[in-house]
């Protein structure tokens, strides 16, 4: 087991306790130019969650769309969401920062913890959240009239995050794997890149706002499977730092690159376990008929 | 909610040719075996060579199992209940394939000693030889009923087979000892009776790997689990 995974295990087995005490607490927030703050592995005895999911519900109008969803996501640790279309893995990663809420209609309730805070307070602005908790989508989408550097350092931009954009653009681009291949081309148009570099400028602008939770949706499905791969590599190092959660319809992409798995059937979360364990003996029937191919 | 077929139906074809050519060696052996003991028995070297024969078809099935489980699991990466079933194909082919050779062993066992007078009759190797093909055919039931009550019982039903083949090995030695001129001849039956009691161990490790197959619990090796590693 990996530390992820034992802290996992703890935090579900004794999981029932009421969070959002004032040692859940979020620690400071990291200054930005470093990875945010953590303790190290041989502490994980005493890591909270990062993410706590309980009772989430989510609508579209009237349309019931998540039924009441407990999850835990340990720190630094890969949580993929598996589940056929319309299971609704993505409405639960649109609500980690609420996106969800920005579909007319659409609502969600229930709480959700991010270091014991609740995020779904109308307290929480969630403009700030988004930089806490970022996001990468399907398709790369780097903004179509700005540089590859610019790119980068929008959101920092955006946020009237001061400091040195130069070194942060540089930095973010090491970690997001994509340095090498354009840092000779860093005022041309980002459109000029191939899909996969594309694909890791989107990862590198999340991440340049320093977020604490990285989310991804389908992140390489328009991707070919070298560009693929690479962003893949890319999650295994981003872990280190970062607590990712992903949504994929390819199931080998999801026992490749997480911690753990959550398999979503029609608004349900059916099971959640160590991704080994859900792919070589899951313990409810739907999920070993879904990683079958026997439905979806 | 809990279809059997999976939506790609060419991959149930291919899984239930699988299982198909398996039960199909299964029977091979089944066939081997009985053969084998009754070559011994009935002192019957026809059909002894029969047995000798008939094994090719057991290692050419061997491969050619091993073959789909390896085309599966580069086309299909089979996950959960398909995973497991496939990798205890793998493992249990190399069993079933042992076993085909234990019982050309007997064959050639029997083909010896029917050069000789006949020994006396040993009750309990034909007893031993019974337990050990239920034993089999026990432990291919299970696999094709997936049913690990029965796999268990395979399990717990070699102490019986142990017994009987040290009550066996006493007796030969016992007869040996008595008459030195049959030591030869003696000694064929009890490196016959030997086969059948490996031939039963390997019935185990079918049955091992179909409670792992329907579980997904390694019920092997229980007290080698505490044995420090390095």
């Amino acid at each position: 087991m990996t530390p992820a995974q034992e802290a996992a295990t703890r935090i579900e087995a004794g999981g029932s306790e009421p969070a959002g005490a004032q040692a859940h607490l979020a620690p400071p927030r990291p200054a930005v130019g470093g990875p945010p703050p953590h303790v190290g592995a041989g502490a994980a005895e005493q890591e909270q969650p990062k993410l706590q999911v309980r009772c989430l519900k989510a609508w579209y109008g009237q349309t019931l769309a998540l039924k009441g969803v407990d999850l835990l996501v340990p720190p630094r640790s890969v949580m993929a969401a598996i589940g056929p279309s319309g299971c609704g893995k993505s409405t639960f990663l649109r609500c980690l920062n609420r996106m969800h809420e920005l579909i007319p209609g659409a609502r969600a309730e229930g709480t959700l913890l991010l270091d014991g805070e609740d995020l779904l307070g109308r307290q929480v602005d969630p403009v700030v959240l988004r930089r806490r908790v970022g996001m990468v989508f399907q398709r790369p989408n780097p903004f179509p009239t700005m540089s590859v550097r610019d790119n980068v350092a929008a959101g920092l931009k955006l946020n009237g995050i001061k400091g040195n954009h130069q070194e942060i653009v540089e930095r973010t681009l090491r970690q997001a794997a994509l340095w090498d291949e354009v840092k000779d081309r860093l005022d041309e148009s980002a459109l000029g890149l191939s899909g996969g570099q594309q694909q890791r400028l989107c990862i590198a602008r999340a991440l340049a706002v320093q977020p604490e939770v990285l989310l991804m949706d389908e992140p390489a499905s328009a991707l070919d499977p070298i560009a693929t791969a690479k962003v893949e590599d890319l999650i295994h190092e981003l872990k280190e730092h970062y607590t990712i959660v992903i949504v994929t319809h390819n199931m080998q992409q999801a026992a490749r690159v997480s911690d753990r798995t959550a398999f979503f059937y029609m608004g349900e979360l059916v099971e959640v376990g160590a991704t080994e364990k859900i792919f070589t003996n899951p313990d409810k029937p739907q999920t070993n008929d879904y990683v079958t191919g026997k439905f979806g | 909610m809990a279809p059997d077929a999976h939506t790609d139906k060419i991959f149930d074809v291919e899984l239930s040719h699988l299982r198909d050519k398996l039960l199909e060696m299964g029977g091979k052996v089944e066939a081997s075996i009985a053969g084998s003991v009754r070559a011994l028995i009935e002192r019957d070297s026809s059909l002894a060579e029969k047995v000798r024969t008939q094994d090719r078809e057991i290692n050419r099935l061997e491969v050619e199992i091993d073959d789909m489980c390896r085309r599966i699991l580069a086309l299909r990466q089979p996950a959960a209940s398909d995973l497991r079933f496939i990798t205890t194909a793998l493992k249990i082919v190399v069993d079933l394939e042992r076993m085909g050779d234990l019982s050309v062993n007997i064959a050639d066992r029997a083909l010896q000693l029917n050069q000789s007078p006949p020994v006396k009759p040993f009750h309990d190797l034909v007893t031993l030889a019974d337990l050990s093909e239920a034993q089999l055919k026990k432990a291919l039931d299970s696999f094709v009923e997936g049913d690990v009550e029965k796999a268990e019982e395979v399990i717990q039903g070699d102490d019986l087979l142990d017994a009987l083949y040290q009550k066996l090995f006493n007796e030969l030695l016992t007869y040996m000892m008595e008459d030195s001129r049959v030591i030869r001849r003696a000694t064929n039956v009890m490196f016959a009776a030997k086969q059948l009691e490996r031939f039963g161990d390997h019935a185990i490790n079918l049955a091992e790997m179909v409670v792992y197959m329907v579980r997904g619990t390694d019920v092997r090796h229980p007290h080698s689990r505490d044995v420090q590693q390095g």
